[in-house]
């Protein structure tokens, strides 16, 4: 079979191979180093890319379906790249008892995409957590990283719309230059 | 400052502080510390002017506050109001001349009494020329509930309930030099909650050895080696009567001594810091006040089993609480409390941390050792056990947070110390994370056998917006509910049992008359059928079958055949799952289809259009009635 495209173990770049080879030996001693492995390939790109998975299988003689079969049992592994900008909804059960519901609702609704998904333009990413640990103040959510509890739909809303402006605003900015 | 602290802002108040200090502003040292427990009430900041002083310990602080507490209490020595959280001392005696009363109305209608009563004292106090000598503040949680007014007179923490304004006049009697106390106002209870597992959280910096040290941390490590052999630590918590805190209550000391006995070249310790409830956050609220009390206890448990290898199984969604345990590993090995020789007992140990990574079902044992194998979490079916044949083969114990962290204080003060606290089957404390609609959101610990209706309205004060409980659920997704007629339950593994719920791992979620039971039920199912590993059919498949089941009844069209149907599912879960998460699942669904039928016939009875009403009425957090 002939295939135009690359495969994506030719993309990787030689960055991301000493990367790889660095924490490989970082691991190399310990037993059951995999999900460690992947972990730290997730915290440096916010997912875990194609290239760097069959780079792996390749350097370590485990087979991909091996890597993959754990990337996909475990929900906190990414195998496609996070949004500009992230919107955890919580939906652990206190947040839920309070209408974390309404919250994604309404942040399904102001992006167009379902809870997991990316809008087109990559600019926002949402998906839901259970429990940060903020349920005194719930229903909660983190944006970038920054949490916000005890929210109404109109907080969300104007979380999305201000995240929106701002980035208008620099791409306007942006394209004057 | 936890997680929970700082999601609510801490990181900027612990900076503004630092700023100051840097400017010469403040003279205090800044600390961090875990969480004290008081979640509704964060970001929390505790001050301790001078040595004499009391600490006083502020709430809902945000910038704004932090500026005023620089200026006007560390500067001025004034009070600020409306964000004191007072002292769960309850004084008995005046010892001193009173120097501030604090006053709070603590009835649901909280409104213009405080400010009322505080400006009658303050009036009071002018009129005996007190005025500038004791100052009035109003306080935003005394830690009682519905028993009017209350004043706390500071330093003594004599506190006085139910104060009406003909009281005043005595009270500011009280204060003068020769003042008494009031024994028909004084509130002489004292606080329900007692402090093993909590004992330092949010009293000490966590990322600091020298302070674990300072309050008490690695006594019991000292202990157990110079009181000689590791049997005798395994005896110690056998006696104490210790079981497990991570769900199924098994006995602790016979844990080790269990896989004490099993023979092996190599054997294992593991903290289960997965903490799946969704909804609870004890362990990490532990592993982020004190992670040194749960090295500290891992290091026991591992010296007791004859471990040489050990690690901490912690959820990757815990950042602050993995940074916290690497931390302390790092300076227990500076320091000769992991490695080789440790102690200079000739006895060999160390430790690391490997990150969960999102899959309920990790947290389940067998599931958890295939985890830090490297593979994905499928639980294996049990015997063996892991105490014969765990991780790589070996033998290895697998606790929870909460159980080792109560080892350390056991180990130091002795077995009938701990067992004095507790039930017959159950001893010693449980922290619970209690949330939902309560008053006050936040963790606590009680002596087992504490009855939950004494946590939710003694301690929580209470339900939120003056509505009726209708059930406390506990032990989340493998849990059931507690309907309001059983509140008096007392916390305990037989007791809850007995009730068709269980203990769990400490999530406690109080819900409201508004609250419907039967979609509560399909959250939880919902959030097991996704959790559901896929390895065995009765939970894989009778857990969706039963999910679509619930969904049809939430949709009005369920009939009573649906009802049978579900019941029959649920027993076969129990009885055919593989692992635990399999068995329990139909918990939630057992404990409701006893104690609120009602619910479900509802649904059946009214059909679609009673469904509607109840989504309407639930999305938009009104009762039913006020939904029309
Ligand atoms: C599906 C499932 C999830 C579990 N999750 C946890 C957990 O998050 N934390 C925990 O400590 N124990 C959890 N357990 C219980 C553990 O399997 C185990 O009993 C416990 O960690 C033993 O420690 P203990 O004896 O100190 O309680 C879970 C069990 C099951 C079946
Ligand atoms: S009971 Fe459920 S989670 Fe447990 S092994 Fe079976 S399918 Fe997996
Ligand atoms: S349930 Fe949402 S923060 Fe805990």
């Amino acid at each position: 079979m002939q295939t135009a495209t690359k495969s994506p173990l030719e993309d990787l770049d030689t960055e991301m191979r000493a990367e790889i080879r660095h924490c490989l030996d970082k691991w190399k001693e310990k037993d059951g180093n995999l999900i460690m492995i992947l972990h730290e390939i997730q915290n440096r790109h916010g997912y875990v890319p194609r290239g760097a998975s069959l780079f792996l299988a390749q350097e370590t003689g485990v087979a991909v379906a091996r890597i993959y079969e754990v990337l996909t049992f475990y929900h906190y592994f990414r195998l496609v790249p996070p949004g500009k900008h992230n919107l955890t909804v919580c939906n652990g059960t206190a947040c839920y008892l309070k209408g974390s519901g309404r919250v994604l609702g309404e942040l399904e609704r102001r992006l167009g995409i379902s809870e997991g998904k990316t809008t087109s333009d990559r600019l926002f990413h949402l998906e839901t957590v259970r429990c940060i640990g903020y349920c005194a103040m719930a229903p909660a959510m983190v944006v970038d990283g920054k949490a916000m509890g005890k929210l109404t739909t109109d907080d969300v809303a104007s979380v999305v719309e201000k995240i929106r402006k701002r980035e208008e605003g620099e791409s306007n900015g942006q394209s004057r230059n | 400052m936890d997680s929970g602290g700082i999601a609510a802002g801490a990181e900027d108040v612990v900076s503004f502080f630092r700023e100051c200090g840097e400017r010469g502003e403040v003279a205090l040292p800044v600390v961090r510390t875990g969480s004290y427990g008081y979640a509704f009430a964060d970001p929390l900041v505790e001050v301790k002017n001078a040595a004499a002083d009391p600490p006083v310990l502020y709430g809902l602080v945000d910038k704004a506050v932090a500026a005023r507490i620089v200026e006007e209490h560390i500067g001025q020595g004034r009070l600020i109001n409306d964000h004191i959280v007072a002292s769960r001392i309850r004084g008995l005696a005046l010892d001193g001349p009173t120097t501030a009363i604090l006053v709070k109305d603590t009835s649901q209608e909280d409104g213009d009494k405080t400010k009322f009563l505080q400006a009658s004292i303050l009036d009071e106090l002018k009129n005996r020329d007190y005025g500038d000598r004791i100052q009035v503040v109003r306080a935003l949680d005394m830690g009682i509930y519905q028993e009017g007014v209350v004043v706390q007179l500071l330093p003594s923490c004599v506190t006085y309930t139910n104060v009406l304004s003909r009281d005043i006049a005595r009270i500011v009697d009280g204060c003068g030099p020769s003042g008494a106390v009031l024994n028909d106002l004084l509130h002489s209870r004292p606080d329900t909650q007692v402090r093993i597992v909590l004992r330092n959280c949010g009293k000490m910096d966590p990322e600091s050895l020298n302070a674990a040290i300072a309050h008490g941390g690695y006594e019991g490590l000292v202990r157990a080696f110079t009181d000689g052999k590791p049997e005798a630590v395994i005896e110690t918590i056998q006696a104490s009567g210790l079981r497990g805190r991570g769900g199924a209550g098994f006995p602790t000391g016979l844990k080790w001594k269990l896989t004490r006995a099993s023979e092996a070249d190599h054997r294992f310790v593991i903290c289960n810091a997965d903490e799946g409830d969704p909804g609870a956050f004890m362990d990490r609220s532990i592993l982020e006040g004190d992670p040194h009390a749960v090295l500290e206890g891992l290091i026991l448990a591992a010296y007791a089993i004859g471990a040489d290898k050990g690690f901490f199984y912690i959820r990757a969604e815990y950042p602050l609480a993995v940074k916290r345990v690497e931390l302390a590993l790092t300076q227990a090995r500076e320091h000769g409390l992991l490695g080789r020789d440790i102690l200079g007992s000739g006895w060999n140990f160390d430790a690391e941390v490997r990150l969960g990574a999102g899959a309920f079902v990790c947290g389940e044992e067998t599931a958890l050792i295939a985890s830090i194998e490297g593979r994905r979490g499928s639980p294996e079916p049990r015997p063996p056990y892991p105490s014969v044949s765990g991780l790589w083969g070996k033998p290895t114990c697998i606790n929870n947070v909460e159980t080792l962290a109560a080892v350390p204080w056991i180990v130091a003060h002795g077995a009938d110390a701990y067992a004095r606290y507790g039930t017959g089957e159950s001893k010693g404390t449980k922290v619970f994370a209690v949330t939902g609609k309560v008053r006050n959101s936040q963790l606590v610990e009680v002596p087992m056998g504490t009855p939950v209706r004494e946590i939710i309205y003694d301690i929580c004060g209470g339900m939120q917006d003056n509505l009726d409980l209708k059930g406390v659920q506990t032990g989340g997704p493998s849990g059931g509910i507690i309907p309001e007629s059983r509140l008096d339950t007392p916390v305990a593994y037989e007791s809850l049992q007995a009730l068709g719920s269980i203990m769990g791992s400490g999530g406690m979620l109080a819900m409201n008359e508004n609250d419907c039971m039967v979609d509560v039920v399909s959250f939880y199912l919902k959030f097991c059928v996704d959790e559901s590993c896929g390895k065995c059919a009765p939970c894989r498949i009778g857990g969706y079958q039963m999910l679509q089941l619930l969904l049809k009844i939430g949709r009005g069209r369920g009939s009573l055949e649906d009802l049978e149907q579900i019941e029959r599912i649920c027993k076969t879960m129990q009885c055919a799952s593989l692992c635990g998460l399999g068995q329990t699942a139909p918990n939630p669904v057992l404990s409701t289809l006893r104690f609120f039928k009602e619910e479900y016939l509802a649904y059946i009875e009214g059909g679609a259009s009673y469904a509607r009403k109840r989504k309407r009425a639930l999305s938009e957090g009104k009762s039913l009635k006020e939904a029309g």
